[in-house]
């Protein structure tokens, strides 16, 4: 991507952004919501997130990786139970990021 | 007991109270609230810093995004797509399925910000986070925070998050390489997505939205042009409105 063709990609994602987050803000009152709209955006978060993190995980290593091998997808399994048990994100970050660096020593010294 | 309290409080009101505006005492007070958040959001930022730096991306160009975008997740996806070489119709269309979320919390805060002049809204609307909703949503509707202090406390919290998030990605930038390979610390990415997905998952029907999503996720890869995050979510929120609609409407 040129320069200028990389500043319009990014203020078109910020335009669309912006223009997400003003929506209801700036519409309540004056548009009612499609129920069926306000229906599938209920699952649009546990969706979006999910699918944006699994193959972070999975493809670790650039291809389909599950095996124990992949540090990444136990390091990330440790942290989503952390993340579950606590619904603490600094102890999430710290308890991923420390499994993570632990695999990794592990992982050199054999 | 409590009327000699209440005195106490008449007593001391007028020393402590006109030194500090009330727009004053709120702004700080969401400022101070969001502290501790703001302690994840710094490994997030310098990630996203670092991660552009080392994907060809100038100084100005990310701090460009952080400024214009102003939302972690969608800025590094944006990232990985563009130094994979997608056109800019598919990360902006990528960006707006992450960021579909935002409308949520427009439609959840859209009644504490009705009565605003419209510059407010679109100034609240741009600081409009993860973070700033989930901090501040709470107090709105428990009635903690009132008008007119509401837009001051959501102000508050909302520059404290902005202010460290471009301060984190110049951090990032500047020190580029050594971060990402020294110490993974790109994985801080998957680890804040967990973190947001995981409390997104509700009950069943959202469960199962995110487990049809996440097996799709795997497979989406092989689809062309970088479609893959949206075939995946789009899956994923039709299995959950197919549950829903499956198991009845009752259930929340």
């Amino acid at each position: 991507m040129n320069t200028p063709t990389l500043w319009l990609t990014i203020l078109g994602a910020g335009a669309v952004t912006f223009a997400l987050r003003f929506s209801f803000i700036l519409l309540l009152g004056r548009v009612e919501v499609p129920s069926f709209l306000e229906r599938a955006l209920r699952y649009v978060p546990a969706a979006v997130l999910t699918a944006v993190v699994i193959p972070l995980l999975f493809y670790a290593e650039g291809s389909l990786e599950l095996s124990l091998g992949n540090e990444r997808l136990v390091a990330g399994m440790v942290a989503a139970l952390i993340c579950w048990r606590t619904r603490s994100v600094p102890l999430t970050l710290v308890g991923g990021m420390a499994t993570l660096w632990t695999l990794q020593a592990i992982g050199q010294t054999l | 007991m409590t009327t000699s309290t209440n005195k106490l409080e008449r007593i001391h009101l007028p020393k402590t109270a006109p030194s500090a505006s009330p727009a004053r005492a709120a702004f700080f007070a969401g400022a101070k609230a969001i502290l501790p958040v703001l302690l994840a959001l710094l490994p997030f930022g310098l990630a996203f810093g670092a991660t552009a730096t080392g994907s060809g991306f100038s100084s100005i160009e990310a701090l460009g995004m952080s400024v214009f975008v102003a939302a972690g997740a969608a800025q590094l996806a944006a990232i990985q797509l563009i130094s994979a070489g997608a056109s800019v119709a598919v990360v902006i269309l990528t960006v707006l399925v992450i960021n579909l979320r935002f409308t949520l919390y427009s439609v959840s805060l859209a009644p504490h910000f009705q009565s605003l002049p419209l510059w407010w809204k679109g100034l609240l609307s741009y600081h409009l986070t993860d973070q700033a909703y989930a901090a501040t949503i709470t107090r709105f509707d428990a009635g903690e925070t009132q008008e007119p202090d509401k837009r001051w406390y959501y102000l508050g919290t909302g520059l404290a998050i902005w202010t460290t998030w471009q301060v984190a990605t110049m951090v990032g930038v500047f020190l580029g390489a050594w971060v990402s390979e020294g110490w993974s610390l790109d994985f801080v990415l998957p680890l804040i997505f967990i973190a947001l997905a995981l409390p997104a998952i509700r009950d069943r029907t959202t469960g199962i939205a995110a487990f049809a999503a996440g097996v799709a996720s795997v497979f989406a890869t092989a689809l062309p042009l970088n479609l893959g995050l949206i075939g995946a979510a789009l899956i994923g929120v039709l299995a959950g409105l197919a549950t829903e609609t499956l198991t009845g409407r009752s259930k929340r």
